[in-house]
């Protein structure tokens, strides 16, 4: 049934001032992170950097994004390798308790992030662990796992499990199949789902709050600011956090982009 | 073959299945055990009563919950009316600009949720993006919409938008365009269409984006702390107070397991209706 043109203009419309409220609150925090005054009131009248100057040379700035980095990389890490099975339990191999299993991935995403944080703090404390930010890696992968899980296996269905039996036919075992046939297949899938999975650790905050200990990740300090007053250096480290997320985001196209365009060339060559 | 893939199955589902036994389960086992626990004990070695949970009813945190449960259901409503034309659009209308808008919801999401409430503080209160300029500009100011019900609603609404618009134009992307080209021939007018095709069809879509938003939202705090000024106490936000301030660990599970049984229940009603394969786009 095809769209009359003023529907398509109208739903366009609608579709581009959405974009627009979802990032707004964005652009305040942009212009307060600019701000020269201490006390943040619009319209803003004399413009400065020197906010960002002293996010840059604070050490308790630098030991957030330590804490942050190291949480997010590990998470990613170990996401991409349990989602990578995850995802052949979940959509490639027809195993009886297959159904159970994908609905029991679902189940964290579900689960309010404040109280999963929260029974963990008292799981741990149960075993005599103390929270620091090795425990809140535990805390981001019980969440964000299932996340990776999911996006991978988008991919693995739409792969024909042909190529993996016709491998085994000509006398390949399971994990040379699993490195040459299904690993490449399946890596773009990895590619966005470890991409997922650091930018929803670095942006986390529920989880982190009661699972770090004395540690603090950056989303933690911002709360805690954020109720406790206004301090300038919330909206810069704000933008700075968010602008680190789309530069990595932008960089991860830019590689993929680069990749298929050399495998794109290399193809026409021979 | 089939004796293979049933070991497989097993195999690569066994990380995912540590994770939650070791990070899930046993976190939930805790709870349910310090639950039954008495008053502000730290520990479970303790000779079980329920009297946490009677509390829930004497002090009133049925208000809370009640208030999560209801602000929750507003902001469901609230986004499938807004979602659906949005979901519509990219499943059927919007060539190349279904990916723009994509990509420009999910990178919104990377951004710390309480980067993005702080910011509508800073767009909405007295002397802020909107007012300070309209003040500027005309020399009336107006009172700022902040701390009150309507707000945590919008806040609820605003963060938990992607949750709704992607499995809904999952859902609209299921419906043939056949179906609804047949409707047409045969003389139904659009609202018959969208009663008698669209929705019965999007069904699937239609569920999961509902017990998403509507799951999602019941669990939240940070709308209320940060836009509502604590102007209504959300359910997750007692909990919170009972394990810090009250250091009431009984308070705070019986608190827990009350929101994780209704969650529960909605969230395995839900997803035991839908099929994931079909859904998730499987080929076979």
């Amino acid at each position: 049934m095809p769209t009359s043109r003023s529907t398509r203009i109208v739903l366009l419309i609608y579709g581009l001032l959405t974009i627009f409220l979802l990032y707004l609150p964005l652009v305040s925090v942009g212009f307060a992170s600019v701000s020269r005054a201490r006390y943040l009131s619009f319209p803003i009248t004399r413009y400065s950097t020197k906010w960002y100057a002293e996010a840059l040379e604070s050490g308790t700035v630098r030991d957030l994004l330590l804490t942050s980095v190291t949480v997010a990389a590990i998470v990613t890490v170990l996401s991409v390798i349990i989602a990578f099975f995850g995802a052949l339990a979940f959509a490639r191999y027809n195993w009886r308790y297959r159904s159970t299993f994908q609905k029991l991935i679902l189940l964290p995403i579900f689960f309010p992030q404040t109280v999963l944080g929260l029974a963990l703090l008292m799981w741990f404390n149960a075993l005599g662990v103390i929270p620091s930010w090795k425990t809140a890696v535990v805390a981001h992968l019980v969440w964000i796992a299932p996340i990776a899980t999911l996006i991978v296996a988008i991919r693995a269905y739409s792969f024909d499990p042909a190529l993996e039996e016709a491998a085994r036919d000509m006398g390949a075992n399971t994990p040379t199949i699993l490195r040459e046939i299904t690993l490449p297949l399946l890596m773009p899938g990895l590619v966005s789902a470890g991409l997922f999975a650091f930018l929803l650790s670095w942006g986390n905050f529920p989880l982190s709050l009661f699972t770090t200990g004395a540690d603090s990740t950056l989303p933690e300090w911002l709360y805690a600011k954020m109720v406790s007053g206004y301090s300038p250096l919330v909206p810069t480290l704000g933008i700075m956090s968010v602008v680190a997320s789309f530069v990595l985001i932008l960089t991860a196209f830019a590689v993929m982009w680069l990749i298929k365009a050399m495998r794109d060339s290399k193809a026409a060559q021979t | 073959m089939q004796r293979l893939n049933q070991k497989l199955g097993f195999l690569s589902a066994l990380p995912m299945l540590a994770v939650f036994a070791i990070a899930l389960f046993a976190p939930l086992i805790v709870v349910a055990l310090f639950s039954i626990m008495p008053p502000k004990v730290f520990s479970i070695a303790n000779t079980p009563d329920f009297s946490a949970y009677s509390v829930f009813f004497s002090q009133g945190y049925y208000k809370s919950l009640l208030w999560s449960l209801g602000m929750a259901l507003a902001a469901t409503v609230i986004l499938l009316v807004i979602c659906w034309p949005l979901a519509y659009g990219m499943a059927k209308v919007f060539k190349s600009f279904t990916l723009f808008l994509t990509l420009a919801v999910v990178m919104s999401l990377f951004v710390s949720e309480n980067i993005r409430l702080f910011g509508w503080v800073l767009t909405l209160m007295k002397g802020g993006l909107i007012e300070g300029h309209f003040r500027a500009w005309t020399s009336v100011g107006f009172d700022s919409p902040l701390y009150g019900v309507g707000i945590i609603v919008f806040g609820l609404v605003y963060v938990y938008l992607p949750f709704m618009l992607f499995p809904l134009a999952q859902g609209i992307a299921m419906v043939p365009d056949d179906a609804r080209q047949a409707a047409a021939d045969l003389g139904a007018t659009r609202w018959q269409i969208f009663r008698q095709i669209d929705v019965p069809l999007a069904a699937p879509g239609i569920m999961v984006g509902c017990l998403l938003s509507f799951v999602l939202a019941a669990g939240a705090v940070a709308e209320a702390k940060i836009l509502g000024g604590q102007a209504v106490i959300t359910i997750a936000d007692d909990i919170e107070t009972a394990f810090t301030f009250g250091q009431d660990w009984p308070l705070g599970s019986a608190l827990s397991m009350t929101l994780i049984g209704i969650i529960g229940a909605l969230a395995l009603f839900g997803i035991s209706r839908v099929d994931l394969d079909q859904v998730m786009g499987r080929k076979r």
